[in-house]
């Protein structure tokens, strides 16, 4: 029988606050435990939550930008279960009344299409702490610092039907939080992680199977093994004649595998109600006007523009804004090498891209700027050097050595396009190369790249191809 | 001494008559003398105080004294201070010592008032009669075989005996007025938002009020004008300005329109407690104001409601009580489940666990709309019959309970009589609105309360009402035998 996956993500992105959902301490990562935790953090008694304005307009700036329909007014619910690193016994969330409601995000699939992914909901909610249980011989600890760091998480439709899908799905949600900077999008540190429901139907069946959700994934090759792992394990257990039971399980990368956690039947009942301490959010119009006319440019909106404005192709419009920073560098490199759309996408994506790799460097600090990268691009255009040298050159400029010009000049890197200069190496190396030159003459067309090569090294692979390849032809050819 | 009124304190203190040392010190005397009859204070701040005073006295040498510069109070077991323990009446924290104070307490605090100690209360405010402290039931000051009331029962009965010439309250179903009026003193729950919560413990956040227990509605008056305001700690706080609450006291009830809910007059109701209600209120028709009848016909819902609205609100709330990070944790648990359990059972008391478990219960999967979805349903009913009856009168009059005090033990094993002696309050909590209770005469001896109901944010008004009252009448001033030197 052929199956088919039915797939949807629950990722949740830390909000990029300086303090905390409710209340005014620290939201920063690494700190000692329990030094960014207050009197609320601690949920001592008596203390009250407080929203914080800004994780409002982030959740909004959100909404905005999947096209959803923004909660006029939506409410903070109790999510009531007891765990040690849940200081108040709840946690604050949302649950019936969400900040964003339906939306849609558009991904592009490997084939080249595209598929429209629904956004059911995105809702705020405050995280929980850490328990630690290394270093604490027989007992565990409490890191406070977490809780209450302000989440978003983003609930889309079963809209997925392959782990690949899935990849696609929460790489685009993590570029758009980022252009949007509402996130950081880090998946070591837990910034952006997400909770896979996976289910399996025979292709053609419209209904749903029994699904299971797998908790916690923090990294895009997790997530694509993890749900690669669960169909698998649901066909192979269907196919056998059991069943899936409804549960959470846990992906174990070490292993490779999921495994059970708890069932429906131990699932917890966390009694959601109002939270009285929290009047209902009312966000209006003009409010709402506002954080839209702040909205960045989005990623979809930006590549269309990329194609129209610089002739790219939909590829590479796309592999070059799909982050803020690689797309303002983009244009910051086409502007500083006069107009090369082509030439700076290439080394943009190329060189630059795997120079980057390769030490592991963002953009903003790595030792080559778009000014120099610019400029480099330029003396490609006006032939002061050949692609061939200007790999040499861009080596340099990571290292460190200057700017472009300068290490032209430094190296003697410009080009030869002095004719009669390389009329003088081109007979003198004819003149070296007698049988080879009778062997070409009768007919050996091949040797052309011969001499090519020989011209080239004489000169330090300095000579113009163009100018080289066309003197050579006249000489030899006369 | 003890009998002077706050205005009077603060007079006598401004001319000099006596320093706001030597009155804190009498006032702590007389704690020591009197209160292990009473069992009024969990706490008493004897060193804390005398700093305090000592800075009053500083701030009234300098000029530098406000109306209340100096005047000692009792603060309500519930409100968290800084560095002085807070036990909500309960074993749960008997060993809890905020880090912060509660916003109502700086505002004394910021006010210059000397804080002569924490007072006993039912165990997290739940209770009607002060039996379920885990520090012992308090003693009604007019009968020690009675009980004062509760929750905020110490606070009641430390003013009633003159152990505190003023004391704060909170309210969620009555615990500010039911004593008041078992105690035979005047007290005032405002309407809901009007008193900051910052650091008042939470027992059912959409109905706890904080509030005033003073002996007359003057001193009431003195007291709210430093409790209330915005508080941007808490969200539910209201962006209201708050009138000076004493300009309005003296005038004139001419004309004001006065209504008896016939709900309030009905069965259960004691016809001794009803003979001395309809006496007060026909002083108000002395006074020229119009009486009338209305009917608030939901009333039969508030005790209902609030028993499935409070109880959940609760048993969410206390569940940071978990003996994880600070308060009680058991002995010697073997792992998180006995922690929990035995924490939380070991350091809750009856009432308090009956409370969760309803509360908790009404929240369930499949219970919450018939229960928790259904209580606020009614809440908005009972709601509308107060907003109905406020477009006719201006205030609302009635009993504050239906009985005067009764004895210690008399209804702890039987919940449900002791939930009804709240039946007449309840209503106003689940309203938001403000309600005060004002001595209006005895019966055996024994205190009754007059209850009047405001609209939202009229405390001026009710504090007029009340103060006319006490200008032609002296219940007030009665003082408890016992308690009199």
């Amino acid at each position: 029988m052929e199956w088919e996956a039915v797939i949807g993500l629950e990722i949740h992105a830390q909000l990029a606050t300086k303090s905390k959902i409710f209340s005014g301490a620290a939201t920063a990562y690494g700190a000692e435990p329990n030094t960014q935790a207050c009197a609320v953090d601690l949920g001592l008694p008596g203390v009250l939550p407080v929203l914080n304005r800004e994780v409002v307009r982030m959740a909004c700036m959100f909404g905005l930008a999947v096209d959803a329909e923004i909660g006029r007014r939506s409410v903070f619910a109790r999510k009531n279960y007891f765990y040690p690193d849940l200081p108040k016994g709840y946690q604050i969330s949302q649950y019936e009344l969400p900040i964003v409601g339906k939306g849609k995000l558009i991904i592009e699939l490997e084939d080249g299409t595209t598929k429209t992914i629904g956004v059911t909901r995105a809702h705020l909610e405050e995280d929980a702490g850490k328990s630690l249980h290394e270093d604490f011989h027989g007992m565990t600890g409490i890191d406070l610092n977490r809780a209450g760091t302000p989440l978003l998480e983003i609930v889309s439709e079963p809209d997925l039907r392959s782990a690949k899908e899935a990849v696609a799905y929460m790489k685009k949600i993590r570029s758009l939080v980022r252009y949007l900077e509402i996130c950081d999008g880090n998946m070591q540190e837990g910034s952006f992680r997400c909770d896979a429901n996976v289910s399996v139907r025979p292709k053609g069946e419209s209904k749903f199977g029994t699904r299971a959700e797998i908790k916690n994934i923090n990294s895009f090759r997790f997530v694509e093994r993890a749900i690669n792992f669960e169909i698998e394990r649901q066909i192979d257990l269907l196919e056998g004649g059991g069943t899936v039971v409804q549960e959470t399980r846990l992906y174990d990368s070490a292993k490779g595998e999921t495994r059970s956690m708890r069932s429906k039947e131990e699932a917890m009942d966390y009694r959601y109600f109002p939270d009285p301490d929290l009047l209902p959010l009312h966000v209006d119009d003009a409010w709402l006007d506002e954080v839209r006319s702040s909205l960045p440019e989005l990623p979809d909106a930006k590549k269309e523009r990329f194609m129209f404005e610089y002739g790219l192709t939909a590829y590479d419009a796309a592999v070059l804004t799909s982050s803020r920073e690689l797309a303002d560098f983009y244009e910051a490199v086409e502007k500083s090498s006069g107009g090369e759309t082509k030439l700076a996408a290439n080394w943009v994506m190329g060189d630059f891209a795997a120079a980057l790799n390769k030490d592991n460097l963002e953009i903003g600090a790595c030792p080559v700027n778009a000014a120099m990268l610019g400029g480099l691009i330029q003396r490609i255009a006006d032939n002061t050097i050949s692609g061939k040298i200007a790999k040499q050159v861009f080596e340099a400029m990571w290292e460190g050595e200057g700017d472009a010009d300068s290490i032209i000049e430094k190296k003697g890197l410009k080009q030869i396009t002095d004719s009669g200069a390389i009329e003088q190496v081109i007979d003198e190396i004819l003149a070296a190369n007698p049988e080879q030159v009778k062997q070409y003459r009768a007919g050996k067309d091949k040797l052309l790249g011969f001499f090519v090569g020989q011209v080239m090294k004489a000169t330090q692979g300095k000579a113009n191809p163009g100018q080289l390849n066309e003197l050579l032809k006249k000489k030899l050819n006369s | 001494m003890h009998n002077k009124t706050i205005t009077e304190l603060a007079a006598g203190l401004r001319a000099k008559e006596f320093s706001s040392v030597e009155l804190t010190r009498y006032y702590l005397e007389r704690i020591s003398r009197y209160d292990e009859q009473l069992n009024s204070y969990v706490t008493v701040c004897t060193d804390h105080a005398l700093q305090q005073a000592e800075a009053a006295d500083r701030a009234i040498a300098a000029g530098d004294a406000v109306s209340l510069t100096g005047i000692p109070l009792a603060q309500k077991d519930i409100f968290c201070t800084d560095g002085v323990k807070t036990s909500c009446g309960s074993r749960m924290l008997d060993n809890f010592i905020a880090p912060y104070d509660a916003g109502v307490v700086e505002r004394c605090n910021g006010a210059g008032m000397v804080m002569l100690g924490k007072t006993n209360m039912d165990e997290f405010a739940m209770g009607s009669s002060n039996e379920t402290s885990y520090y012992g039931p308090v003693h009604n000051p007019w009968d020690l075989d009675a009980v004062p009331g509760g929750s905020s029962g110490g606070s009641a009965a430390a003013v009633a005996a003159r152990l505190a010439p003023v004391a704060t309250g909170t309210d969620t179903g009555g615990s500010i007025r039911q004593p008041a009026s078992l105690c035979g003193i005047t007290g005032l729950k405002p309407t809901y938002g009007r008193v900051s919560r910052y650091g008042m413990i939470a027992f059912a956040s959409s109905l706890d009020q904080g509030g005033v227990m003073a002996r007359s509605a003057e001193d009431a008056s003195l007291l709210l004008n430093v409790m209330a305001g915005f508080d941007e700690r808490d969200s539910t706080s209201a962006e209201q300005p708050v009138p000076d609450y004493g300009a309005t006291l003296n005038n004139s009830v001419a004309g004001l329109k006065i209504g008896l809910p016939k709900e309030y007059f009905a069965e259960g109701l004691s016809a001794d407690v009803a003979r001395a209600i309809e006496s007060a209120v026909d002083e108000y028709r002395k006074l020229g104001a119009e009486v009338k009848e209305i009917s608030l016909p939901n009333t039969n819902l508030a005790v209902p409601t609030y028993y499935v609205i409070a109880p959940a609100e609760c048993s969410s709330n206390l569940s940071r009580f978990d003996g994880v990070r600070f308060g009680y944790r058991c002995d010697n648990p073997v792992d998180l489940e006995d922690l929990y359990k035995r924490s939380r059972g070991e350091g809750f008391g009856a009432e308090v666990k009956r409370r969760i478990m309803i509360g908790t219960y009404a929240l369930s999967a499949g219970y919450y709309d018939a229960y928790y979805l259904k209580a606020q349903q009614l809440r908005h009913l009972i709601s509308e019959d107060f907003a109905r009856a406020f477009e006719e009168v201006d205030v609302i009059m009635g009993p504050t309970s239906p009985t005067v005090a009764f004895n210690l033990g008399e209804k702890s094993s039987d919940p449900v009589s002791m939930y009804l002696s709240d039946i007449y309050t309840i209503a106003v909590n689940l309203a938001g609105l403000p309600g005060m209770s004002i001595p209006a005469g005895f019966v055996d001896q024994r205190p009754v309360g007059l209850q009047i109901i405001g609209n939202y944010f009229d405390e001026a008004r009710l504090l007029n009402v009340a103060h006319r009252f006490q200008q032609v009448t002296d219940w007030h001033t009665h003082a408890p035998q016992q308690f009199k030197d």
